[in-house]
């Protein structure tokens, strides 16, 4: 395996250490604004941190190939893949989770969150922590998304219980926008 | 009974008085998902001392396993256990097959290995990453033995047999004749013939399987918590798999599981294996499949052929059906198969009213994973040919396709309608739906649509679909594989005992336990809004609990997730349930009230008596009595605290002498019809319009069942256009990630529009049927027909890829494509069809003579040298060696222990070079031919190989393993080269995609 640089993902990172892979690191973030520490490996993965280290299961494991997006997390406010990061990578920074989205909001569920219950938008719920966290942090740089931006966006999650089709009307209803007529119509 | 369109449907507002059962009520479930608090399997704590297990799976789709050697493997850092068949064979017995045939198969391979991803060895570990990186450590000595990947290749009597007991590899034949059809064939004026073929696919829930396991020793008994989605009817299988009565095997589920769609019925063989795992090991052991393992190794749905004949008369009315029906069950018949060949047994003639059936069921295995119950399981295979099938008629006769579905449709007068193979269609009017469905989805627009881009030459068409969905199997089905006489034998099976407990507590809370083993359809919900509207309390006063303990709670063979029966058997047996409950409660409080028991009411969270409702007890109160002054009840009545309902559904018998069965216990209508424009360039296919008009009983939760209809129409899209278990001609596996499983996303699935008509069936105790499972029944088959209909005819096998599409487009004298496939980019030789086998040529000019050339090629450390990756390389025998090679492709390095040969010697002209190699990662093998001709510079080395790759490798890799192919050989002769005085290595310029291979750390 090729050996990943935490600067390549992280420029403002600091100088990478050189860690032993034979032992455990101590490894502190900041998650949902609690500092939290943990040991690590340095290979070990950051949705296994998270979940088994740290005991935040909030963040799900679907594919561990980047694709499915179940595991997705904001760090340092940017959505990533928790399953192709490492514990160590995250190592200083502020990692934001689904736990937090309504620890943040007075410990009510968000709007969007809201939204999804009204609008059926999960089933089995384990891609949704995935969706959300993405969406949190897209919907602020893009507030009124189009039905096609939006579709766009969730292309990079996949759920299986859906077909979608609420957790569009979901965000289309907390973005203050109608649902998209074209579900009906001639597409 | 009109029809409601669906377009978009909210959680409705509280509103008071009226029943919560129909009402689109917001779930339970959500607040807890939504928040990350919901507790999955894999979330729950485990044992301190837990060891976590990594299996070692088979590279070789058929192979005799001839050793393990495990030492260095269990040397490793915390490492505790390595099992292997060994510990299965003095744990374990071999799983219960559902036929008559000698067929074993084991939680572990024992002797011979039978598909890619079959276990053949645990690592227990203290975390996975060690069992992982000790899974690496084991040397596995395998005999490849010819493998059998296709139905007509099993269907051969000359393929190599999986189960040498059986003698064939046609494991089950069964023939059926229900009325006359050869006299209906006799008197037909036409006879129209369909062949199709179903691909295997999967649902693929987003959370694997999940196994808890502990042994106690003492006891002699096992406690399992798994995600395991039932049906229970597997748990004495599981038993006696592992040798200890039912009671001893004590099996919970998660309270949260990451969808199911049939496909969790699969994990049982894992829960036997993990039991035999804590059992060698001494301690608890965990096991989390990950996404690999359960693409390539979980379950399938099973592919299936079918050749249907109709027998018809000129008007398209259909006489009679004559039905082959060939079953691809992979590897071993594995429980409850052959559940999706004869899950749909009853109504074989789907919707339509066809008196006269003639049918072969045949069971195959193949090497490929073994299949299993998938939402929608054997609908979707049998529709697929019938629904071709009308649409042919009507294509061959020169009618709409349209009219022949209606002059076939059963009518509502004959309802309830038996058919010719013994279903019983409960109820309702299926023509008048599809009328409705006609003119509320608007196909008249959609006609005039089609014929406006038809004109501006575009290629569109128009897909129909009729079937009925069944739902709440009869326990009894299966058995109709086996003959009359060894029925008789196994004493009868039949029903389908659903279950429902609801208890008061001391506080006068009202809690319901069940059965059902939700994956995430919202069962807790359902239950609350029919419990409250029993008990007149609300909503959130129902508490509801669904994680299931088979040691304390109630629960048959027929309980849990499939076959669409919560609404219909689960919801109702709570129903019955809560109003025994009620019943007693109410003739407890009769007294107090100065009434009788039948005038006793229960409304807005009192009783009261129906003439009086000022003079009223509060439920809390009169339910709590029987708890805290037991001694006040009247004399002889016991306290009212606690109801356990089974509930089975009265119309489903066992099979008849004849081979009649009742499959399932109500059946829902489903009319689909569509538009699809394929791209006449790309091959594309694009979904313009969808409706789907449901008849699902009465809808107990209008919100969900959308949500159902739109999650089965995903999959079914899914079904129809992207999604395929591919494997190549040797059975490697080809579709290990979800870059290579395509799974639809958001931009994919359009929303359809759906309809609904609400005929209650009458043999369920809410009138409801099921409904989730319905397109992925008949949505497959519409979409074909669209394309049929907008490409004039044929059709390829689902899924309609653009590539299969455009081959059909463009006539054979536009460029080949890649056949079957287009995952890997073009190859200057073409891959073989749908495999991983890899091609190749090219020649070299050398300045050396042929003789040196010669001599570096036959010098063993020259040969080391020369070989990509060769880290070691010992002689083994004369031109024969032992090599170790670390290779990288794509994301996975593994180190190879290769076998290499020479042969063909013709000094120093030509010769051969073979190599195989095996790793934990897969297999490998290829040959190459080559020659040495003398020029005036030196020697042209021409080249020629082939090569196969196999293992995870392959199934993970696959999309770069041609050019990474290419790239190891160019290396190989690069190095010659240079070894043979050239020195100029870069006698070409790398190319573009070794440069971007390079960037990308794949070869350095």
């Amino acid at each position: 395996m090729p050996v990943l640089n935490p600067r390549a993902l992280n420029p403002r990172a600091p100088n990478p250490r050189a860690l032993n892979a034979d032992t455990r690191h101590t490894v502190t973030i900041t998650l949902n604004g609690r500092p939290r520490s943990g040991q690590a490996h340095p290979r070990l993965l950051l949705s296994d941190f998270l979940r088994h280290e740290l005991g935040a299961h909030g963040t799900r494991v679907g594919c561990e190939h980047g694709v499915c997006g179940a595991c997705t997390v904001r760090l340092d406010g940017i959505a990533v893949r928790a399953c192709l990061t490492l514990a160590v990578q995250a190592d200083g920074r502020r990692v934001d989770t689904v736990e937090g989205l309504a620890e943040a909001n007075q410990g009510r569920m968000t709007a969007l969150q809201e939204a999804f219950r009204r609008h059926h938008a999960l089933q089995c719920g384990f891609c949704t922590a995935g969706i959300l966290m993405s969406l949190s942090d897209w919907l602020e740089r893009t507030p009124n998304p189009t039905d096609e931006e939006l579709r766009d966006m969730l292309s990079g999650h996949l759920c299986r219980c859906t077909g979608y089709a609420g957790i569009v009307r979901a965000v289309m209803d907390v973005t203050g926008q109608a649902i998209p007529s074209g579900e009906s119509a001639h597409v | 009974m009109t029809a409601t369109q669906t377009v978009e449907r909210t959680a409705e507002k509280p509103r008071t008085g009226e029943p919560f059962v129909g009402r689109a009520m917001p779930r339970v479930e959500d607040a807890a998902l939504l928040t990350g608090v919901a507790r999955y399997a894999d979330d729950l704590p485990v044992k301190p001392g837990t060891l976590h297990a990594a299996v070692l799976r088979s590279p070789h789709a058929h192979a005799e396993l001839l050793g393990l050697d495990t030492a260095a493997a269990l040397a490793m850092p915390g490492v505790a256990a390595v099992v292997t068949g060994e510990d299965a064979k003095r744990y374990a017995s071999a799983f219960l097959v559902g036929v008559r045939a000698p067929m074993e198969h084991w939680c572990l391979a024992v002797d011979r290995v039978r598909y890619v991803g079959e276990p053949v060895a645990v690592v227990l570990a203290d975390d996975r990453y060690r069992a992982e990186d000790a899974l690496d450590h084991i040397q596995a000595r395998y005999r490849p033995l010819p493998p059998v990947t296709s139905i007509a290749q099993a269907l051969s009597p000359d393929s190599e047999p999986l189960h040498p007991a059986v003698g064939s590899n046609i494991v089950n034949s069964r023939p059926f004749l229900y009325g006359d059809p050869d006299a209906a064939f006799a008197a037909a004026a036409r006879v129209v013939t369909v062949e199709v073929e179903y691909p295997r696919n999967s649902c693929t829930p987003m959370e694997c399987f999940v196994v808890l396991a502990d042994y106690d020793a003492a006891e002699d008994s096992y406690e399992v918590l798994s995600n395991f989605s039932g049906p229970f009817a597997v748990h004495p299988v599981m038993a006696r798999a592992l040798n200890v009565p039912g009671s001893r095997l004590r099996l919970r589920t998660p309270p949260h599981s990451g969808g199911s769609f049939g496909n969790k019925q699969a994990v049982f063989p894992y829960v036997v294996l993990m039991g035999v795992c804590a059992r060698a090991a001494g301690r608890p052991v965990k096991w989390v499949e990950d996404r690999l393992e359960h693409l390539m190794a979980a379950t399938s749905a099973t592919a299936r052929r079918l050749r249907i004949e109709a027998a018809v008369e000129g008007d398209g009315h259909v006489l009679a059906l004559r039905m082959e029906q060939t079953e691809d069950c992979g590897a071993y018949l594995r429980a409850p198969e052959p559940a999706s060949l004869y899950r749909n047994h009853g109504n074989l003639t789907g919707a339509y009213d066809i008196p006269h059936l003639a049918l072969t069921n045949r069971i195959v295995v193949t090497n490929k994973t073994p299949t299993g119950l998938n939402r929608g399981f054997g609908g979707g295979q049998l529709y697929y040919g019938l629904e071709r099938l009308m649409n042919r008629v009507a294509v061959e006769l020169g009618l709409d396709p349209l009219d022949v579905i209606r002059r076939n449709l059963v009518a509502a007068e004959s309802m309830p309608h038996r058919t010719a193979s013994g279903g019983l269609l409960d109820s309702g009017d299926y023509r008048a739906t599809l009328e409705e469905a006609v003119r509320d989805g608007a196909l008249d627009a959609l006609k005039a649509r089609r014929d406006a881009l038809r004109a501006e030459g575009r290629l569109y068409g128009i897909g129909y679909a009729a079937v009925v969905e069944p739902s709440i199997s009869n326990m009894g089905y299966i058995t109709t594989v086996l003959t009359a006489e060894e029925r008789r034998k196994a004493g009868p099976k039949n029903g389908a005992q659903a279950t429902a407990s609801v208890a008061v507590d001391p506080t006068g809370g009202v809690s319901v336990s069940v059965a059902s083993a939700p994956q995430g359809q919202g069962h807790r919900t359902v239950l609350a809004q029919v419990v409250a509207d029993v008990f007149g309390l609300r909503f959130e006063d129902i508490r509801v609990n669904t994680d299931l303990d088979t040691g304390k709670d109630a629960w048959s063979i027929a309980s849990g997730n499939y076959s669409s029966r919560f609404a219909g058997a689960v919801a109702g047996a709570a129903q019955i349930a809560a109003t025994r409950l009620r019943d007693r409660l109410a003739a407890l409080a009769a007294a107090p009230l100065n009434t009788t028991p039948d005038e006793v009411r229960f409304a807005g969270g009192k009783v009261f008596a129906s003439g009086n409702p000022d003079n009223a007890l509060s439920f809390s109160r009169v339910a709590a009595a029987g708890h805290w002054a037991p001694g006040t009840l009247p004399d002889g009545q016991e306290a009212a605290l606690r109801e356990t309902a089974f509930w089975t559904p009265e119309p489903l018998k066992a099979p008849t002498e004849a081979d009649s069965i009742n499959s399932s216990a109500c059946y829902g209508f489903i009319f689909d019809f569509c538009g699809v424009e394929i791209d006449r360039t790309t091959g594309a296919l694009r979904i313009d319009r969808y409706v789907t008009m449901h008849d699902a009983g009465r809808l107990l939760n209008p919100l969900l069942v959308e949500g159902q209809i739109l999650g089965g129409f995903a999959h079914a899209v899914g079904t129809a256009l992207y999604e395929e278990y591919a494997y190549g001609d040797d059975g490697r596996f080809l579709s290990g990630t979800f870059a290579d499983y395509l799974v639809p996303t958001a931009r994919e699935v359009p929303v359809p529009v759906i309809l609904h008509r609400e005929t209650p069936s009458p043999f369920t105790p809410l009138g409801a049927k099921g409904v989730g499972e319905g397109n992925c029944m008949s949505t497959p088959v519409c979409l074909a027909n669209a394309a049929a209909d907008a490409l004039g005819g044929a059709v390829p096998s689902l899924p309609l890829t653009p590539a299969r599409l455009a081959a059909l487009i463009h006539p054979a004298d536009e460029p080949p494509r890649p056949a079957g496939s287009t995952r890997s980019p073009p190859a200057r030789q073409p891959a073989k069809p749908g495999g991983r086998g890899l091609t190749g040529e090219g020649s070299r000019e050398v300045p050396a003579t042929p003789e040196q050339v010669w001599a570096i090629l036959l010098d063993p450390k020259e040969l080391a040298a020369l070989l990509p990756g060769c880290e070691a390389l010992e002689l083994a025998g004369p031109n024969a060696y032992r090599a170790e090679v670390v290779v990288g492709i794509g994301p996975v390095r593994g180190r190879y222990t290769a076998e290499v040969a020479l042969s063909d010697l013709d000094p120093p002209n030509a010769l051969t070079l073979t190599g195989s190699g095996a790793s934990a990662l897969g297999t490998g093998r290829g040959t190459g031919h080559v020659t040495l001709e003398r020029t005036d510079g030196g020697t042209r080395v021409t080249y020629r190989y082939s090569a196969e790759v196999g293992g995870k490798v392959a199934a993970v890799g696959g999309r770069m393993l041609d050019s990474a192919s290419r790239l190891l050989i160019g290396q190989f002769f690069e190095k010659l080269v240079a070894r043979a005085g050239g020195g100029s290595i870069a006698a070409e310029p790398p190319s573009l995609l070794a440069r971007l291979l390079r960037l990308l750390g794949i070869r350095r």
